[in-house]
C-alpha cells in the first residue's frame, strides 16, 4: 500500500468521522423538535432536511459552491470574519458533507423518538424531572437502536460520498481527495489494481455497516 | 391530606363530534375517588388536567391552599411542580432501567433505604435488577405502584391501572393500591370501567358522561371507611 492510498483513506475516514460527530450533536435537538413540535411549518423543515435524499448531489454541490464564492454574502462573511475560503478546502467539503448527510442522521433519530410512547416522557415530567433530564435519562437510552442506525448510515453515506465532494472540494490529494473520487481517478488512468483496492475498502465498509444495521433491526423487532 | 377543588373546562373531540368537558367538584383530603363512565367521556382528560399534562381552556385547580391552575390569574404549574404521582394505563416503566432504578429515578432526593423498603412492601427484592421487559403484567403494575410511592406525592392519579390484569391478580392488586393510598396519606383518583371494583375501592364514585358529572355515589362505597 502506498502513501497516497493511506492518505486518501485517512481523509475519507476523517471526513466521515467529523461529519458524523457534528451531525449527531446537531441532529439530536433538531430530531427532538421535529418529533414533538406541532409547529405549523414543520412539513417545510422536514422536506428541506430530506432534500439531499432525492436531489442529485451535483445540484446541491453547485449551490454550495456558489454560496462559498467570495462574491456571495456567505463566502464574503467567511473570508472577512474568519479569513477562510471554503471552496476546495477540507472545511468546505465538511460543511457540504454535513448538509448532504442531514436526512441520514435526523430521520432515524426522529422516527426513534416519535415511536416511543408519550407516557414515558409524561411519566418523567410528573416525577419532577426537567425536559433535559428526561431527554438524556429516559428518551435517548430507549432509542439506542435508532442512534446506532443513524450514526452508521451517516458514516457509511459519507464514506461513499462522491458527487458533492467532487463539486465542492475537487480532487486534491491529502485535502479533499476521498476514496470514491480516487477510485474514479484510478479507473480513468486505467490503473485497475489501485482502483480495486479502493473499491474493496468501500465495499467492505458498506457491508460491515449494513450488517450492523440489520443485526440491530433484528434485535429490536 | 390535601383537598382538591376543581372547576375546569376543555374541548374534547369524541366520536360524536366536539364536546365541552366541564367538571366542577370538591374532593375531601384522603378520599379515594373512582371515576367511571364510557370511553371518551373525559375521565383520562380530567386526570391529565390535574397532572398538568393538558391545559384546560379555563377554570381553576386548587390543591389544599396551593393554586395549580387559574386561567384568570394566568397560573399554570408545570407537571414537574405539582406533587402528584401518575400511574399510566401502560404503566410507563422506563425500559432502559431496572426495577430498582425505575423506583430510584422517581425520588426527588436519593434515598436507598426507602427504595429497599418499597421493594420489600411489594415483594420485589428478587426482581430488583430485572428490566421491565422481563416482568409479567402484575409485576409491572406493582413496580409502577412502588414507583408512584417513591416521591411521596400528595395526589395519586391512577388511569385504569388494573385493566390488563386477570381477575385473581386484580383483587390482590386492588388491596395493594388501597394500601399505597393509605401509606401515602394521599388523595387518590382512579379511572376504572369496572363498577364492582369502584364500589369495592372508592370512598366516592363519580360518573362522567359526555364531559359532565352525571352522578355522585357515596352510598355503597365504604371499604376505606
Amino acid at each position: 500500500m502506498n502513501s497516497d492510498f493511506i492518505q486518501t483513506l485517512v481523509t475519507t475516514g476523517k471526513l466521515a468521522f467529523w461529519t458524523t460527530l457534528i451531525l449527531f450533536l446537531l441532529g439530536l435537538p433538531i430530531a427532538y423538535f421535529l418529533a414533538y413540535s406541532r409547529f405549523r411549518l414543520k412539513a417545510i423543515i422536514e422536506a428541506l432536511i430530506s432534500m439531499p435524499m432525492v436531489l442529485p448531489p451535483t445540484v446541491l454541490g453547485f449551490y454550495i459552491l456558489v454560496a462559498y464564492s467570495p462574491q456571495n454574502w456567505f463566502g464574503q462573511m467567511m473570508e472577512q470574519w474568519f479569513d477562510v475560503r471554503l471552496a476546495f478546502s477540507f472545511g468546505g467539503v465538511l460543511i457540504a458533507s454535513i448538509i448532504c448527510s442531514l436526512p441520514f442522521m435526523i430521520q432515524p433519530l426522529q422516527n426513534g423518538l416519535a415511536s416511543l410512547p408519550s407516557s414515558l416522557k409524561e411519566a418523567s415530567y410528573t416525577m419532577g424531572k426537567s425536559s433535559l433530564t428526561t431527554f438524556f435519562r429516559v428518551l435517548l437510552p430507549n432509542i439506542r437502536g435508532s442512534i446506532i442506525i443513524a450514526v452508521a448510515m451517516t458514516f457509511a453515506h459519507c464514506v461513499g460520498e462522491f458527487g458533492i465532494v467532487l463539486m465542492v472540494g475537487g480532487n486534491m490529494p491529502g485535502t479533499t481527495r476521498v476514496a470514491s473520487i480516487a477510485l474514479y481517478d484510478e479507473v480513468q488512468a486505467l490503473n485497475y489494481k489501485a482502483a480495486n483496492q479502493y473499491a474493496l475498502v468501500l465495499f467492505l465498509a458498506s457491508f460491515v455497516v449494513l450488517t450492523i444495521i440489520y443485526s440491530i433491526n433484528k434485535k429490536t423487532v | 391530606m390535601p383537598s382538591i377543588y376543581i372547576d375546569v373546562k376543555r374541548k374534547m373531540t369524541t366520536s360524536e363530534g366536539e364536546k365541552m368537558l366541564h367538571i366542577e367538584k370538591e374532593i375531601s383530603g384522603g378520599d379515594f375517588i373512582c371515576l367511571v363512565g364510557h370511553s371518551g367521556s373525559g375521565k383520562t382528560t380530567l386526570l391529565r388536567m390535574l397532572s398538568g399534562l393538558v391545559t384546560p381552556i379555563e377554570g381553576i385547580i386548587k390543591v389544599g391552599d396551593e393554586v395549580w391552575f387559574d386561567s384568570q390569574r394566568k397560573i399554570n404549574l408545570k407537571p414537574q411542580q405539582r406533587s402528584i404521582a401518575y400511574m399510566f394505563q401502560d404503566f410507563a416503566l422506563f425500559p432502559n432501567m431496572s426495577v430498582e432504578e425505575n423506583i430510584r429515578f422517581a425520588q426527588k432526593e436519593k434515598d436507598k433505604t426507602k427504595v429497599n423498603e418499597l421493594l420489600g412492601i411489594f415483594g420485589m427484592h428478587k426482581l430488583a435488577k430485572q428490566k421491565p421487559a422481563k416482568l409479567s403484567g402484575g409485576q409491572k403494575q406493582r413496580v409502577a405502584l412502588a414507583r408512584a410511592l417513591a416521591s411521596s406525592p400528595k395526589i395519586l392519579l391512577l388511569d385504569e391501572p388494573l385493566s390488563s390484569i386477570d381477575h385473581e391478580m386484580r383483587e390482590r392488586l386492588q388491596c395493594e393500591i388501597l394500601r399505597a393510598h393509605e401509606y401515602l396519606a394521599a388523595t387518590s383518583i382512579m379511572v376504572t370501567h369496572d363498577m364492582s371494583e369502584a364500589h369495592r375501592m372508592a370512598t366516592e364514585i363519580i360518573k362522567i358522561k359526555n364531559g359532565l358529572i352525571v352522578e355522585n355515589d357515596e352510598s355503597n362505597c365504604s371499604c376505606l371507611r
